[in-house]
């Protein structure tokens, strides 16, 4: 723990530390342009210019380590002079073209040349001139204001693992890119556009929509998977216009999934924005008192096994809790949330979450990935992964259909026969995985949403307990989900009572009046024309072509909304924008239905429907907290292991740019699944 | 093209490396320890550059070679693409059988490489930098200092060096290399290594030279 002084202000730092790292302990703001907290240290852009006692020419802070009793000064005029060199020198090529830039508002090298750059130019040769990169549907380049930091490289490189762009050339002649044109094959290539500290690489469906300035900022919880990225959520008026990470080391450090960023176009398209009914076969307008209508008259007289309803995967906690209510009002237990079929057990809330927490991968040193694809179900929790690969001596192996997951992975094979292998200490990796101190295993939708997937999840259960990773003080055990509202929804019991219909009996005409709550991701053409559908949702989707009345709700951005994400942390978002047209909040559909029906909620407000929300469920009081711990009750999920069935596991996510109703409305995600090939293609890779 | 590759000549789809090159792999690779295997791009690229020049008459590396160089090394192609395109003794596009390098740097400058470049102008016909004359045999590239500047100008053909220039060498050497000959590398006007013009002037007592260049009396004098 060396000591040095910082301006005169003493500070302790960790071994290892850099002096720029001391200086903002010591509260110093360095500049900066190729340094990134979360990136290698590459010292290229020499912006960090400080000076240290004793050493004759300024030094780059962030590669110069800390060391004891160093004395540095980050405010001399040695240390003011050579950063206006450093800057002039920058700027020499840099085109100066804030005012059509993209960046310009939120620029490091505009803001910092405020501080350290001169009026005029003394430079009268030639600028260069960069040939601009394609880089697919998302990322766009303006490569001539490039400043050669090599952050994209670094983060492509490092962080998303897929090693595609780089710096060819030498000299004057050095670019940035992919040399031969290709697209970033990147789930997280998104990131780049904020790492960029200039103009270089900006958003592409963004370009020329908005200055920084004129955004109003809402904070917000991501819904396209299950991780619950933090996310800040841009808008101008009644628009979404970008989404952007927001830094929570527990969940998503400071990226965000390509998806989560770029689906918000989808948000502005296909949308329900005033109720309709279905008259004569074709779905005609209505008003919402027209729709209560037809809705309380078609319940009249049903008893409550006939009713029934399904959740969907982008469904806050709050309008599934009012359904939950008004079903039980209403009589009915018929009540699922599985619309991809997974075998859930709901028993113990350690048989669905992801224990180990996207945090606690940090620890982990060994691990088996059963029937998932991380890297297209979770693109930021794989990041997670493979930085924990990065740490070193982790190895992972995965059972399922062989995909490049950016991290060496041994494939042990593809159907439930090898978790056979592993129970019965047949396999040498289980050796692997009870010698491992922390090891983990991450159970994917893939395996549980088939016919045997209680039995998969018995057995995975019962090899976590057997490899010790099922200990007071570790939890190894992990279901990593895909849909953002399904912890939630199994938390509050949003699955069948005894004895009650499940989803499939739902689907084939085990109930004559089925409310669809955002519920689009099952084959819906298969319900019977005898069941009465009500569609309650935002977007014109599967489930709105079939339905008898269309009941039009809030997308995620359009509403206070709490989700609990894969790990059970219950996470909250604001309202950035207002619905559209007629389309109200979930939760207020359902209580003005309850009305209507004569059964009114017990809540009037948002506040007293959370209050209930934290009667139902601990989870939902501690809000941005989760619940790690170990596991003391080795006993496990119903199911027997002997029952699982020789076929392979299958992808539980074929094309990861379509996946919902918000990301097949974007007209971006549609030209990402253009480049990056049809689900077929994606499942042969 | 958005792309680095260049809008030259078309890239071949593939490439792979002969017999003659494969024998010679596994001692590139032996010489790096286990897991350091990428630290022989520089000499696969190199030999891959050879084969194209072996095989085809024209020493230069297409993609589909680097690619090839990625998978046999377990590197990603961009990496070998930045080694490759760093270095420019690779050649990113094809070239004519005989490379000109002309060192037009200052020392080369000041002892008459305008003369030399003009030379190899006139008798080949090229105008610009980096092409490559009509016959397909001659590609003329200026280089930076090729550190023989003792001998300067210096014209390198291919691997070899062709010292003391003038406009009259070249044009010898030209017309030998149409005839498909190398003509025997080093210096146009007989010089001895780099020492200096007319033979060596110091150290000549060891080189047992003292006669011959008589220089004992002067010293008695």
């Amino acid at each position: 723990m060396p000591k040095l002084t910082v301006d005169g202000i003493e500070v302790e730092v960790p071994a290892g530390s850099s002096v720029l790292q001391a200086a903002e302990l010591a509260g110093k703001e360095i500049p900066r342009f190729c340094y990134h907290e979360r990136l290698s240290v590459a010292g290229n852009c020499r912006m960090c210019l400080v000076e240290v006692e004793k050493v004759p020419k300024p030094v780059a802070s962030c590669a110069w380590p800390a060391a004891e009793g160093m004395v540095v000064k980050t405010d001399s005029p040695m240390v003011r002079n050579g950063r206006r060199g450093v800057m002039e020198f920058l700027l020499i090529n840099h085109p100066l073209d804030c005012p059509i830039c993209d960046q310009g508002g939120e620029c490091d090298l505009q803001d910092q040349a405020m501080g350290y750059g001169w009026d005029h130019s003394r430079y009268r040769e030639p600028k260069r001139a960069v040939t601009d990169k394609e880089l697919g549907p998302l990322v766009k380049t303006v490569m001539t204001r490039c400043i050669h930091c090599t952050r994209c490289i670094r983060f492509i490189t490092e962080v998303a693992g897929v090693s595609e762009l780089g710096a060819t050339s030498r000299g004057e002649e050095m670019e940035v890119g992919t040399y031969v044109e290709k697209a970033l094959s990147s789930e997280l290539s998104g990131n780049i556009i904020d790492l960029c500290p200039v103009g270089a690489l900006t958003s592409k469906p963004y370009a020329f929509i908005a200055r920084s300035w004129e955004l109003a900022r809402t904070d917000g919880v991501d819904v396209l998977d299950a991780v619950g990225a933090n996310i800040q959520v841009d808008a101008r008026g009644p628009e979404v216009l970008r989404v952007l990470p927001r830094i929570n080391d527990e969940v998503n450090e400071e990226w965000l999934g390509d998806k989560s960023r770029f689906a918000i176009d989808g948000l502005k398209r296909r949308r329900l924005d005033r109720p309709w009914i279905r008259q004569g076969g074709r779905l005609e307008p209505a008003s919402w008192d027209e729709s209560f209508a037809a809705i309380a008259e078609r319940l009249k007289g049903l008893s409550g096994e006939k009713i029934g309803a399904i959740a969907g995967d982008l469904v806050d906690a709050e309008s599934m809790l009012a359904l939950k209510d008004l079903m039980t009002a209403l009589g009915s237990q018929n009540l699922d949330c599985r619309q991809n079929g997974a075998r859930l057990a709901q028993r113990r809330r350690e048989f669905y979450l992801f224990n180990t927490t996207i945090a606690g991968i940090d620890e982990a040193d060994a691990a088996l990935i059963i029937g998932s694809n991380p890297r297209r179900e979770a693109p930021v929790l794989n990041a997670r992964i493979r930085k924990r690969w990065l740490a070193g001596n982790f190895p992972v192996a995965a059972i399922g259909q062989p995909a490049d997951l950016t991290y060496p992975v041994e494939w042990l094979g593809e159907d439930p026969r090898t978790l056979t292998a592993l129970l019965a200490g047949e396999h040498p990796f289980a050796a692997r995985l009870k010698a491992a101190k922390n090891p983990m295993l991450i159970l994917g939708q893939g395996a549980l949403a088939r016919p045997d997937g209680q039995a998969v999840l018995a057995a995975a259960w019962k090899l976590a307990a057997e490899c010790g990773m099922l200990r007071a003080d570790w939890n190894g055990f992990n279901v990593l989900h895909t849909a953002a509202a399904r912890v939630a929804a199994l938390d509050l019991g949003f699955i069948p009572g005894t004895g009650a219909k499940g989803f499939w009996a739902m689907r084939s005409g085990g109930v004559d009046f089925l409310w669809l709550l955002g519920a689009d991701e099952f084959d819906i053409a298969r319900i019977p024309s005898s069941t009465f559908v009500v569609y309650q949702g935002h977007h014109g989707d599967r489930g709105a072509e079939r339905a008898d009345v269309i009941l039009p709700g809030a997308a995620y951005t359009e509403k206070d909304g709490t989700y609990v994400n894969t790990e059970g942390r219950a996470q909250r978002g604001w309202l950035a924008v207002y619905p559209p047209g007629d389309a109200r909040e979930d939760w207020k559909i359902i209580r003005a239905m309850s009305g209507v029906l004569g059964q009114p909620l017990p809540y009037d407000d948002l506040a007293s429907l959370r209050r209930r929300l934290a009667e139902a469920h601990p989870a939902f009081a501690r809000v941005g907290a989760v619940a790690r711990g170990g596991c003391t009750n080795l006993s496990g999920p119903a199911g027997d292991p002997a029952q699982m069935l020789p076929t392979p596991f299958t992808p539980a996510i074929e094309n990861y740019y379509e996946t919902d109703p918000i990301s097949r409305a974007s007209p971006t995600m549609a030209r990402c699944t253009a480049t990056f090939g049809a689900p077929a293609a994606l499942a042969a890779e | 093209m958005a792309d680095g590759t260049g809008t030259g000549a078309a890239q071949p789809a593939q490439f792979a490396f002969d017999a003659e090159s494969e024998a010679a792999i596994p001692a590139i690779l032996a010489k790096y320890p286990p897991g350091r295997q990428a630290s022989a791009v520089l000499p696969l690229l190199d030999l891959a550059q050879r084969q194209m020049g072996r095989v085809t008459g024209s020493a230069w590396i297409p993609v589909a070679a680097m690619d090839v160089v990625a998978a046999r090394l377990g590197m990603a192609p961009i990496r070998v693409y930045e080694v490759a395109t760093f270095y420019l003794m690779f050649n990113k596009q094809p070239v004519g059988k005989f490379h000109l390098q002309l060192c037009t740097t200052t020392p080369c400058w000041l002892r008459g490489s305008d003369e030399v470049v003009a030379a190899c102008r006139r008798l080949t016909g090229i105008k610009g930098w980096g092409e490559t004359s009509e016959d397909g045999l001659f590609t003329m590239t200026e280089v930076e200092c090729l550190g023989a500047c003792v001998n300067a100008p210096i014209l390198q053909v291919n691997d070899d060096f062709y010292e003391d220039m003038d406009a009259a060498a070249t044009e010898r050497l030209l017309e030998t290399l149409r005839r498909d000959e190398m003509p025997p590398p080093g210096s146009a006007i007989g010089r001895q290594g780099s020492a200096p013009v007319g033979g060596p002037t110091t150290l000549i007592e060891k080189a047992g030279l003292i006669e011959k260049a008589g220089l004992i009396e002067k010293e008695g004098e």
